[in-house]
């Protein structure tokens, strides 16, 4: 793909010819697309809460509809942040809400549009597995690893004649400086 | 040639791109030998500064070889001159540059409307930076074009392995320029947050220039045990109270100075109620910055002391307890770093062997690694503190 960047390049800047391997992982893109997919989701239930309790035969839990797209927001908002790990754990929190609230659906008396519901539980489960993933990759690929056995660097003074030695200078450059 | 390329938020790539080239007569082509990752690139990486744009090569601290030079630098330069190229783009001409202030040369940033803007007063040009600071390309990359490099450079001897002399680029002048602007006296108690690269410039530099004691605050075990081989007492702040523990050290009286290396992007407790608020309002674009540290130095400093920031802040600030530091008299010394002005004597300091600032270096790898050495300094895995790219 041609990098549109090329063309406000003063004349003489490098110009990319050729893209390398990125440095976002499997795991950064897989987060992403789940932050995107929580801010949509979130807006269609701030939105339209309306068609979706119809849709699930659950009417009058509209207000709870778009208390949890501010929640979805939320957290789709944090997951594309470099807080990725909070976003994707309040996600995964979230999805637990959602599927005991569409269980409240499932069993409600005289709702014709159980097979509904079922699909939708069906489809957060689903997210909910990928959340879950996401969330172990994410801290696979960016939490700090071998905690426990770090380096000390006790040697690493940066004072080739050794701290004390550093000091003397600086005592002796301010005595000379203040005489 | 290859070169690392931003992409985009926590992207960046190696990149096949076209060679730079002599765009006016005061310029020089490098061959990069060496080059580094910065913590202010990390900002970048995760695109809390603004004007970023797809394509930029990344990249402020380099050194070469000089392979080309334009007609009216060709007096102070020639080809094969060993240099190492200051962050801060500057003219040696305008009137900032004879103060000495070098880092807001009024003429290098080829982008000064739009600084003006965003600034009131543009600032230099700076390499590999946003576009409000003229947009050059960086020096992760096998060449690099330095504007007016007949005054941006600074010449080093043969004989001196790059890594002692690599960061005379940006990190070493700027440790020093944090704790010389604090004016540092023998009685001085000087605290420094963060031990990242700069924090542990500012602590020699700082023991050099002859405080009576150094403080280091961290929360990375090998960075503080890094900050105790060079002298500092340390305080990891996931452990204790910062401002309990300074005032125990300095017989309640607070440190005298104080040095701000994290900036923008502080990690701090989660216990910590400002923490939780920063983070909220930057993840909705309300906040550029987390000022935990800012906050907490105007809180435990000494009255009529003084506040060095050298950590990049990108913005607005928020709940910044301003009453606190006029009433106390705090001095506030801040600025990206006048590099040429602390050079000279700094190179004289390697040369002696008073200082030897490879000792920062924890990874050395191939240009091609460095998109994975993004991440891996980034998340402080594998205990890495600084990054250096052999392209």
């Amino acid at each position: 793909m041609f990098p549109l960047s090329n063309l406000v390049r003063a004349k003489g800047d490098p110009k990319i010819l050729r893209s390398g391997p990125s440095s976002l992982t499997m795991a950064d893109k897989l987060t992403r697309g789940l932050g995107w997919f929580s801010i949509g989701l979130g807006l269609t239930e701030l939105l339209a809460p309306r068609k979706i309790t119809r849709a699930l035969g659950m009417r009058g839990m509209e207000p709870l509809v778009r208390a949890y797209g501010a929640r979805e927001i939320a957290a789709g908002v944090m997951t594309l942040s470099t807080e990725k790990h909070l976003g994707l754990a309040s996600r995964v929190a979230g999805d637990g809400l959602d599927i005991a609230t569409l269980a409240v659906g499932l069993v409600r008396p005289g709702n014709r549009r159980r097979d509904n519901v079922a699909l939708a539980i069906a489809m957060v489960v689903g997210v909910t597995v990928l959340d879950i993933a996401a969330a172990r990759a994410t801290k696979v690929a960016h939490g700090r690893n071998g905690a426990g056995d770090r380096r000390k660097f006790a040697d690493r003074t940066g004072f080739p004649q050794g701290v004390e030695a550093a000091r003397r200078i600086g005592t002796t450059a301010r005595t000379a400086g203040s005489a | 040639m290859k070169a690392l390329v931003w992409h985009g938020k926590e992207d960046i790539r190696c990149d096949r791109v076209s060679d730079p080239e002599i765009q006016d007569s005061r310029d020089a082509i490098i061959k990069v030998t060496s080059c580094a990752i910065c913590g202010s690139d990390l900002h970048l990486f995760h695109n809390f500064i603004p004007a970023m744009m797809p394509g930029d090569i990344m990249g402020h601290e380099a050194m070469g070889e000089v392979v080309e030079v334009g007609s009216a630098a060709k007096g102070k330069l020639k080809k094969g001159d060993r240099v190492v190229v200051p962050f801060t783009i500057f003219c040696g001409e305008c009137d900032q540059c004879r103060r000495g202030n070098y880092s807001v040369c009024e003429r290098s940033n080829r982008n000064k409307d739009l600084a003006d803007k965003a600034f009131g007063h543009a600032t230099a040009g700076l390499f590999g930076y946003t576009h409000l600071t003229g947009g050059y390309p960086g020096g992760q990359a096998e060449y690099l074009r330095v504007p007016f490099a007949d005054a941006t450079h600074i010449k080093v001897p043969d004989g001196i392995p790059d890594e002692k002399l690599l960061f005379l680029s940006d990190i070493f002048p700027t440790g020093w320029q944090a704790a010389a602007q604090c004016d540092i006296e023998p009685t001085d108690t000087v605290a420094i947050w963060g031990c990242g690269p700069v924090g542990q410039m500012a602590i020699r530099s700082a023991i050099l220039l002859g405080a009576k004691q150094v403080v280091a605050i961290d929360c990375v075990p090998e960075r503080l045990g890094m900050a105790e081989a060079g002298g500092a007492i340390t305080i990891n702040f996931m452990d204790e109270s910062v401002i309990e523990r300074l005032n125990e050290l300095t017989g309640g009286k607070g440190p005298d100075k104080c040095i701000d290396c994290v900036g923008m992007e502080s990690h701090v407790t989660m216990s910590l109620p400002d923490t939780i608020y920063d983070r909220g309002k930057q993840m909705l674009m309300m906040e550029n910055d987390r000022p935990h540290v800012l906050r907490e130095m105007i809180y435990v400093c000494r009255g009529a002391g003084v506040i060095s920031i050298p950590g990049v802040y990108s913005g607005l600030v928020d709940k910044i307890p301003f009453g606190m530091a006029m009433n106390k008299g705090i001095t506030f010394r801040t600025g990206q770093t006048h590099v040429k002005r602390w050079t000279d004597d700094l190179l004289r300091r390697i040369e002696e062997g008073q200082i030897d600032p490879s000792f920062v270096i924890t990874h050395t790898v191939r240009l091609e690694d460095g998109p994975d050495m993004y991440k891996l300094f980034r998340d402080k895995q594998d205990d890495c503190i600084k990054v250096v790219l052999k392209p």
